[in-house]
């Protein structure tokens, strides 16, 4: 391995010279994607936070019979519009095209039937097809259903008999979750953009030390020398597995930074982003940096010019990240078995950290050895390609 | 010492080299003539260890290019076709790199940089980063990488191509003297002048093979012109006549 020393120092310096690489690896990934996680979040749990208190209009047809729910809603940020709509056809029409979220239908007896003791009928209008009107619809049937237990109460006190009698059974919720782990359904997104900030960090040394070397036709006369393809071949990947390791740690450190200034407390969340967490993800993810130095070689490395390599390393940028897609839709805990699947390993084991839990070791391992493997695959790949004259021609 | 023997190589259909045989001998610059893809670079690139031949055999400093690869690019030191600097790194440090590479290390290599730096006037950029460099600058630079490590054998791939005078003056003067310290140079040109100015020996190559190895006057009397050029447009007339 002589001159490994020396491949590795010329391709770090010529790297840190090179604006394109600096950018990719210090701002681009590691910068954008924890403010654009921030923005996301924000606006998520703002609009959360909103959804509960915001006042909801509801057109209502022969509200007027029925003052006392009307007086009931009011209460609860239901802001009843008796003027708009006349007919019943015309207001479903309404619903149905999205113009109203929810409505409300009284019957036209319903003053006589509540004053009767008969079952007082209320249609709630609504397309529960539409995603959006659904906070709305909860809201307002929530609403009716106390008022329905509310005289429901009263009734039974008037006649003198206890209203628990008709509460045989009382529900209550005991939730286990902690602050940390219903962060996790917000910070989920993040291994993501870790993940991505670590490959978009070092593609582009991977291109310049190969397809952009070969293109500026300094391959060449690099090849005449006396010196060994794999040496070569381990220069580059070094630095471009530092670049991507140098990415990783500078976008963790901008999500521990970004995180403090999330409105994650307003909605029962915290984000367990301390030091050394940090540190700890930093070392789950490391073996990833090693899995996307080799990918991004051997790609760059079988194209022939720098345009040809953007284009194959970026659709090779979609692909990694991709094992973590089926976890969002198909959630699954740590196992022997998934830390062989790189990406989806890093995933499982940095959401470990951030629920606070400890991890093992031994999957930790595991998930280390499985990615690295794969890296040295490529690895050796790329050193086949330097061997052989393709790489030239 | 270069021999080639029987060299062959297809890219493809294309028959690019059909039994390349030649010499070049130590303390002596032979000139590889032919005209545009007669055949010159891939011969070149075979003897250099980057192409493999299909057929034939070579060896360079008395090694088999073949069974030894390695030892051959110890040996020689190459200039390709469009070879190019790293524009990142400073004259210097791309002479440096490749000194490095060979195996030079420490006072050694600094010496060995230092001298040819001098020798190739490199000195007014040396400190310069390479981007932005001219032909003229980049083919010093690209020579001086190529002579650094001291080889024994020099393979040199149209080295004149786009330099002005002053710079091909430099470049001719320590390919004499490299011939004169007794190495055994090879230089490929399309350029008739050049390589009657510069070469001991010339092979005119033409369609995949030598057509005619010897002295120019050798050449001249066997082709019964006064003239090289003449000679040259005989011998590849013919050679392209019996594709």
């Amino acid at each position: 391995m002589a001159g490994l020393g020396v491949v590795f120092r010329k391709e770090l310096v010529d790297s840190l010279r090179e604006r394109r690489a600096m950018v990719s690896a210090l701002v681009f990934g590691p910068l954008l994607g924890p403010v654009l996680f921030a923005v996301l979040t924000s606006y998520a749990v703002r609009s959360q936070v909103d959804e509960a208190v915001r006042p909801i209009e509801v057109p209502v047809i022969g509200g007027r019979s029925a003052e006392n729910l009307m007086t009931h809603l009011l209460a609860r940020q239901i802001d009843v519009d008796h003027d708009r709509f006349d007919d019943a056809g015309a207001l479903r029409d309404a619903v149905r095209r999205g113009d109203v979220e929810v409505a409300l239908v009284v019957a036209e007896n319903f003053a006589e039937a509540l004053g009767s003791g008969a079952p007082a009928r209320l249609w709630l209008v609504a397309d529960t097809s539409n995603h959006s009107a659904r906070p709305s619809m909860s809201r307002l049937r929530l609403a009716l259903h106390e008022y329905g237990v509310l005289v429901g109460v009263h009734r039974l006190a008037l006649r003198s008999i206890d209203p628990d009698l008709a509460k045989p059974v009382v529900v209550f919720i005991d939730d286990v979750s902690t602050p940390s782990g219903r962060a996790i359904l917000l910070l989920g997104m993040m291994t993501y953009f870790l993940l991505f900030s670590t490959l978009l960090g070092g593609t582009q040394v991977a291109i310049d030390t190969t397809a952009g070397e070969r293109e500026r036709g300094s391959l060449e006369p690099l090849l005449t020398l006396a010196v060994s393809r794999a040496v070569l071949v381990w220069g580059k990947l070094g630095v471009t597995f530092v670049f991507m390791a140098l990415s990783l740690a500078v976008c963790i450190a901008s999500f521990a930074v970004v995180v403090r200034f999330l409105p994650l407390t307003e909605v029962g969340m915290a984000a367990n982003l301390t030091p050394s967490v940090c540190v700890r993800i930093f070392v789950v993810m490391l073996p990833f940096a090693a899995l996307g130095a080799g990918i991004m070689t051997l790609v760059a490395s079988c194209t022939r010019s720098f345009r040809e390599a953007q284009t194959y390393t970026s659709i090779a940028m979609v692909a990694p990240p991709l094992p973590i897609v089926l976890v969002i839709l198909n959630p699954m805990q740590s196992s022997a078995l998934l830390m062989l699947v790189p990406s989806l390993a890093q995933h499982l084991l940095v959401t470990d950290l951030l629920k606070g839990e400890g991890l093992d070791p031994g999957l930790v391992l595991l998930s280390a050895a499985a990615t690295v493997t794969i890296g040295l695959a490529c690895a050796l790949a790329t050193v086949r390609r330097y061997g052989s004259e393709r790489v030239l021609i | 010492m270069i021999e080639a023997e029987g060299l062959t190589r297809r890219f493809g259909k294309v028959e690019a080299l059909k039994g390349v045989s030649f010499t070049a001998a130590d303390g002596q610059i032979t000139g590889f003539l032919g005209p545009n893809g007669a055949g010159k670079s891939t011969t070149l690139r075979i003897l250099c260890t980057v192409l493999a031949a299909d057929g034939g055999m070579a060896r360079v400093g008395g090694v088999d290019i073949r069974t030894d690869p390695a030892l051959v690019r110890g040996r020689i030191g190459v200039l390709p076709h469009d070879s190019n600097l790293y524009p990142n790194l400073t004259a210097r440090e791309n002479i440096a790199y490749f000194a490095a590479l060979q195996g030079l290390a420490g006072r050694g290599l600094e010496a060995a940089v230092d001298r040819m730096v001098a020798r190739l006037g490199i000195a007014p950029f040396a400190d310069r980063r390479a981007k932005g460099f001219s032909q003229g600058q980049r083919i010093r630079v690209a020579l001086a990488r190529a002579l650094v490590h001291d080889p024994d054998t020099l393979i040199l791939d149209e080295p004149t191509n786009g330099l002005d005078v002053m710079a091909i003056r430099v470049l001719r003067e320590v390919i004499r003297e490299r011939r004169d310290a007794g190495c055994c140079v090879l230089l490929s040109s399309h350029i008739m002048q050049e390589v009657a100015v510069l070469c001991d020996r010339i092979a005119i190559v033409s369609a995949g093979t030598v057509a005619m190895e010897g002295a120019a006057d050798d050449i001249l009397a066997a082709t019964g012109r006064d003239d090289l050029e003449d000679a040259f447009v005989d011998l590849v007339v013919a050679a392209e006549g019996e594709r």
